[in-house]
């Protein structure tokens, strides 16, 4: 079926302020795969279910609105975690503010080299699991990813690697326009945690591919950047093979637009998947999570949590899909996605789903919103704390739930910090 | 130490007066009870005491060691010494029992210009203060309140009371949905911070807390008054004869109604 007009003047519009990156033929290949799903689909309209509380127009427009830098003082995220640093800026890879990748004891190459080699591992996955993931719902802007990403880390762990991978995205030029596509391969019985932050860009558009294979585990941990006016549209592809595990947290303070997509396939039996996200906004903030998770094998559990806290105006979405095939017995399926309304300006649009095939089955899932407890808050201030501290107190509490899904202490303790400080400079205003 | 006078309340959301000149007066060290049937006004006087949302007072005064309550925040309320035990407390989850009762202390020391206490100093009093009221190291990491039975939140906020050391304790309907081996549990925690310099309102509808924290002086409250007081046999005379003989012999004399 022929695309709507607007649709493929938008779509040829954007395609026409990219270049394609050079590379052998996997990589190409697997490049003109992408672009010809592009075309085929379509970039996102408002128009489109997928995007009913998500205007994708600054995401889809040939240039990004540009972007004022956050000039902070904070100490950069992670600092007391013992990582391997490797820096991107405005969505290039800079070796001399990077770490020697070697320490992290896992194999580290960089997408433009790989995409060279006439023969990679990376075949497998690269814009595999993308694909995949555009069944049953469209993720055009992954596919444009695949297509066009300039620059990425290939990550493949054999054994336990001896310390986090840490992706550190900064955020110098007020134009600019990253496109980065990560791949990583957690092989049997093998571990890796991978750490994300920073603002990026003007405009990010990010995919990440995770194959975990039998009995290897993935944590991810992410905080996505202050700076105000940033743009971001982010996918996380994930294969789970069996008694493996993913878990992946994303912290969001800040940002005018961003759309977090995480597509999960359990594919193995007896693995788990938990996605996680707590974000706070202020003001012109847009945040949407959406995820889908698939359950194609017997056994396994999957949680997703999400908390908003939104003030200002500020708009929060979730749209969180279950799906279990009809093999998938004894699927163990939680979601809950709640928001805190600071104000009555602020929105919160919340689509759960579930979709449900096999018999044995376990789901539920919870949606909620709502300001805060004013008894809770009368109680905590007769103790003797002030309004304000009492508040921040059961802000946190409320993010508390999405926190504990970090499985490392001194991780949780760092997002836990930089949620308190991020509820502090408020308070000052 | 505190002195109410003339007080007059309403609520905020309706014109209806609950309380219509309540006089009070209790010495340091002294233990007085407020005893009320149902609907007297006996809670509204302690939340109106804290600084609860919701109430109008619209004549009258309240004074602790001659500061004026009304004019406080409930937090600071709190700083001057002033505590409620509430009748139902309440559940916060995600905020850990010994994160609020630190984050409470601080609050209230660095609001009297006091240095914060230590974390190692803090442990070895909450610890002391939780062996005396029977609390485990359990109930002290959960979340405040969430799970905790009748017994273990009332004991819970005998231990915040133990912890912030208040100089004007209220326990509101303390006793409420406590069997006998726990209310004496409360009643001892009670019974351990009595002192010279510290006084206590006890609200209660039954006599039989007032067995084990025996008061200096027993008021009966009744339609937003308090119509009688006594020493501690006025208790028992409730306990024998129910509020109605005093509330009738009230009506008699005109005195309310």
């Amino acid at each position: 079926m022929a695309l709507p007009q607007a649709k493929q003047d938008t779509t040829e519009a954007r395609l026409a302020a990219l270049t394609r990156p050079e590379g052998a033929a996997w990589a190409s290949t697997a490049r003109d795969a992408a672009l010809a799903r592009v075309r085929e689909m379509g970039l996102p309209h408002r128009r489109d279910e997928y995007w009913k509380y998500t205007r994708p127009d600054g995401l889809t427009a040939p240039e990004p609105a540009p972007a004022a830098l956050f000039s902070g003082d904070e100490q950069p995220l992670f600092s007391e975690i013992d990582r391997v640093r490797l820096v991107f800026v405005d969505g290039v890879f800079d070796p001399d503010r990077s770490d020697d990748p070697t320490l992290a004891g896992v194999e580290i190459e960089r997408l433009q080299d790989a995409s060279r080699a006439d023969i990679h591992w990376a075949k497998e996955v690269y814009g595999v699991l993308e694909a995949r993931g555009q069944v049953p719902v469209q993720r055009p802007l992954a596919a444009l990813n695949t297509a066009f990403a300039t620059d990425g880390v290939l990550i493949r762990a054999t054994g336990k690697a001896e310390r986090p991978v840490s992706l550190i995205y900064l955020h110098e030029s007020e134009t600019s326009d990253a496109i980065l596509h990560h791949v990583v391969k957690v092989e049997p019985g093998a571990e890796l945690t991978l750490l994300e932050n920073g603002p990026a860009a003007a405009r990010f558009n990010k995919v990440l591919e995770v194959e975990v294979a039998d009995g290897a585990a993935f944590h991810h941990v992410r905080a996505q950047g202050r700076d105000h006016e940033r743009q971001a549209v982010t996918h996380t592809f994930a294969r789970l093979g069996r008694e493996s595990t993913f878990k992946s947290f994303t912290m969001t303070a800040n940002g005018v637009m961003t759309r977090n997509e995480s597509v999960i396939e359990l594919t193995g039996d007896d693995a788990t998947a938990h996605v996680a996200g707590a974000c706070m906004g202020d003001g012109d903030f847009h945040h949407d999570d959406t995820v889908f998770v698939t359950h194609d094998a017997v056994n396994c559990e999957s949680r997703q949590v999400f908390k908003k806290v939104l003030r200002n105006g500020a708009t929060g979405v979730f749209q969180g899909k279950i799906l279990v095939k009809p093999e998938a017995q004894r699927t163990d399926g939680y979601q809950i996605s709640q928001s805190l309304l600071l104000d009555e300006d602020s929105q919160f649009y919340a689509k759960p789903e579930l979709e449900i095939y096999a018999d044995d089955v376990q789901c539920s899932h919870g949606s909620t919103s709502g300001a805060i407890d004013e008894t809770a808050l009368f109680y905590l201030r007769s103790r003797g704390l002030p309004e304000s501290e009492a508040q921040d107190l059961l802000v946190l509490a409320f993010l508390a739930e999405a926190i504990e899904e970090i499985d490392d202490p001194a991780i949780a303790e760092d997002i836990r910090v930089r949620l308190e400080a991020w509820l502090a400079r408020r308070r000052k205003d | 130490m505190l002195e109410i006078k003339n007080l007059h309340v309403k609520l905020e959301e309706e014109d209806k007066q609950i309380l219509k000149g309540v006089d009070l007066s209790v010495g340091a060290g002294e233990v007085h009870a407020i005893m009320g049937p149902n609907g007297s006004g006996k809670s509204t006087l302690s939340y109106v005491m804290s600084g609860r949302d919701g109430y109008e007072v619209t004549d009258g005064s309240i004074a602790l060691d001659g500061a004026d309550m009304l004019e406080m925040e409930p937090e600071e309320r709190a700083a001057a010494g002033l505590f409620l035990a509430f009748q139902y407390p309440v559940e916060i989850p995600g905020v850990g029992n010994m994160t609020f009762l630190r984050t409470a202390l601080n609050a209230q020391r660095k609001a009297r210009g006091q240095e914060e206490i230590s974390a190692a100093d803090f442990l070895k009093l909450i610890r002391e203060r939780a062996k005396e009221l029977k609390i485990g190291s359990e109930m002290l990491k959960r979340p405040v309140n969430v799970g905790f039975s009748g017994g273990e939140k009332k004991r819970n906020e005998i231990l915040q009371m133990a912890v912030l050391e208040p100089k004007m304790c209220v326990l509101d309907e303390t006793d409420s949905g406590l069997d006998v081996d726990a209310m004496k549990l409360v009643a001892d925690g009670v019974n351990a911070l009595r002192s010279e310099g510290r006084s206590f309102l006890v609200i209660t509808h039954y006599q039989r807390l007032l067995n084990h924290i025996v008061p200096d002086v027993v008021h009966i409250m009744a339609n937003g008054k308090i119509v009688k007081t006594g020493g501690k046999e006025l208790a028992m005379e409730v306990e024998e004869n129910g509020y109605s003989d005093i509330l009738d012999a009230q009506n008699e004399t005109g005195e309310v109604v």
